[in-house]
């Protein structure tokens, strides 16, 4: 094959399998959705996923999100008090978190700490056979695999990020006033003055899409899990890579959406609260 | 009574014909990414018998048997179960009609999340056919003791469990919903020759207590001489000439070791014969070509 042929065949092959696979994607997510709303998981599978997606999780999302409050802290502070504004820092590290750190870290975290396990353990059980004993005996492994794990996913991500916007903020308050020495009730009031309820509302629902995503994602990579240990290993870091990149994608496509209907509800910018 | 003729009215043919074979393989097929790995395999397997699938590895029989099960539609040709085709069956009917299969996979295939008494009442749980949990404990302890499990396996994981003892957790699973037909992949694989005559006498024992249609799928000879009224010998695709079956063996296990062809004979007495000096050309022009 001379190059230019091997390289037209190469990026076609590459093409082919991306739309392949989103189109399977598609599939597989429509499957899972049909069986949401046809059969009610049931209560044990139900508890044990949320156990371990949402109790599991608040530690590591509560640890770094307070550790992120504080960085933002180091990294503003001195910008702002250059121009005298360091009163004002608590209005950045809060609308940052509340709008976009809070939820993209809890996504984050969730994707690394749930979607690779997700995608680990469906892996497994596909190359040991245990998805077709499932199948062999009746059940719909997506009905009692995935139904569980997404909707684990979209009802706690929200409350993770909560969380992460809750102890960014006690963070960056800690180290702005106990570290720094910035004054405590002009750091409180001006917090107050930044934050909207729209951005809250903004952060938690951009989370439910990315708990959405971290689910069929990962949920997807263990089932088409490659044989083998290695296969395990790969979906596991497929499942993560495509999970951060999709959340990454589609919250910049839902911040351009929300904006519009923010100005458009609120167009002299008043707050929903 | 002849169900092909019944099922070659195409789309709109009734899916359910009569027929005395419980299972009824039509012209199948089964390509995987441009691999031919079956190719017009029809037989007939009557209600009672036990049919031992022989053959090398890669020949199409665990294909063969997950198509059978549904776990794997044909690319083309018909699987008729008790006369109702496979591929044919809504969502809901072949949910209904795998829960009159068992299936012990190779390596058991039981779920590491649960305990060995959740692995087997696991079918009697699922919302097809409820059944009380007095019952379900009842059935349960019943089928591990038939496969010689004391009582104490039931709270342990499978992870703590030796394979012989995974094997039997998974026919007591297997066994649990009293199939009509029961599926065995590689039985024996991986066990001593002790382990391995036990659960040739289970099969037995399976075969003796309850009314089953058994399909072995071995490579293990002892096995398939113990256990089988009828052996089939599957050979790989791409190694056969035009027009040949994959079939190559068809007949109770005593004709085995007197079949017309030489490629059966070879399998049953171990001997690797051309695919010896096959092998030996490959080297020599692997060591050549560097």
């Amino acid at each position: 094959m001379r190059p230019l042929e091997k390289w037209v065949f190469d990026w076609g092959s590459a093409v082919v399998d991306g739309v392949t696979t989103i189109g399977d994607m598609a599939v597989f997510a429509w499957r899972m959705c049909v069986w949401m709303f046809t059969r009610k998981p049931k209560r044990g599978t139900l508890l044990i996923n949320f156990y371990q997606v949402g109790v599991l999780s608040l530690p590591v999302v509560a640890l770094t999100g307070t550790f992120i409050g504080m960085v933002l802290a180091v990294q503003s502070y001195y910008q702002f008090h250059a121009i005298g504004l360091e009163s004002r820092l608590g209005v950045v590290i809060n609308t940052s978190l509340v709008r976009e750190l809070g939820p993209v870290l809890a996504a984050t975290m969730l994707a690394g700490r749930v979607g690779g396990a997700m995608a680990a353990v469906l892996g497994t059980m596909r190359v040991t056979e245990q998805i077709d004993a499932l199948t062999a005996m009746g059940a719909d492994p997506i009905h009692y695999l995935v139904v569980p794990r997404f909707l684990a996913c979209i009802l706690l991500i929200p409350a993770l990020t909560i969380m992460a916007d809750f102890m960014g903020i006690v963070g960056g308050y800690f180290y702005s006033v106990i570290i720094l020495g910035i004054d405590h009730a002009a750091y409180l009031n001006h917090s107050r003055e930044g934050v909207v309820g729209f951005d809250l509302f903004n952060g938690i629902f951009k989370s439910i899409f990315f708990g959405g995503i971290i689910a069929v994602v990962s949920c997807y990579r263990g089932f088409h899990c490659a044989p083998g240990a290695e296969g395990v290993g790969k979906a596991a870091t497929a499942a993560f890579v495509y999970s951060f990149v999709l959340i990454l994608a589609i919250d910049l496509f839902l911040n351009i959406v929300l904006d519009a209907v923010y100005f458009w509800m609120y167009p002299s910018g008043t707050s929903l609260i | 009574m002849s169900f092909r003729k019944a099922n070659e009215g195409g789309a709109d043919a009734t899916p359910a014909v009569q027929t005395d074979a419980l299972i009824d393989v039509v012209d199948v097929s089964v390509v995987f990414e441009g691999q031919t790995i079956l190719q017009d395999v029809s037989l007939q397997i009557a209600r009672g018998q036990t049919v031992a699938v022989i053959g090398e590895s890669g020949c199409g029989k665990t294909v063969f048997m997950k198509t059978i099960v549904g776990l794997i539609p044909p690319t083309d040709g018909h699987v008729l179960f008790d006369g109702s085709d496979i591929g044919r069956l809504s969502q809901a009917e072949l949910t209904r009609t795998r829960r009159r299969f068992g299936f012990v996979f190779q390596n058991a295939a039981l779920f590491d999340s649960m305990s060995v008494f959740e692995n087997v009442a696991f079918p009697l749980r699922q919302d097809v056919d409820p059944v009380g949990e007095d019952e379900v404990r009842g059935r349960v302890m019943q089928h591990l003791a038939e496969v010689g499990l004391p009582d104490t396996v039931a709270t342990k994981r499978p992870a703590e469990l030796s394979g012989g003892m995974r094997k039997r957790v998974g026919l007591a699973r297997a066994l649990i919903l009293k199939p009509e037909l029961v599926v065995y992949d590689e039985p024996t694989t991986g066990l001593d020759p002790i382990m391995s005559d036990v659960i040739n006498e289970l099969i037995l024992h399976t075969r003796r207590r309850y009314p089953v249609t058994s399909i072995v799928v071995t490579h293990d000879m002892n096995t398939a001489r113990k256990v089988a009224d009828r052996v089939l010998m599957f050979y790989p695709r791409w190694r056969l000439s035009d027009g040949e079956s994959q079939i190559l063996f068809d007949g109770p296990p005593s004709d085995l070791e007197h079949a017309d062809d030489r490629r059966v004979r070879q399998f049953v007495r171990g001997e690797a014969g051309e695919r010896l000096d096959e092998l030996t050309r490959q080297v020599d022009s692997l060591t050549n070509s560097k």
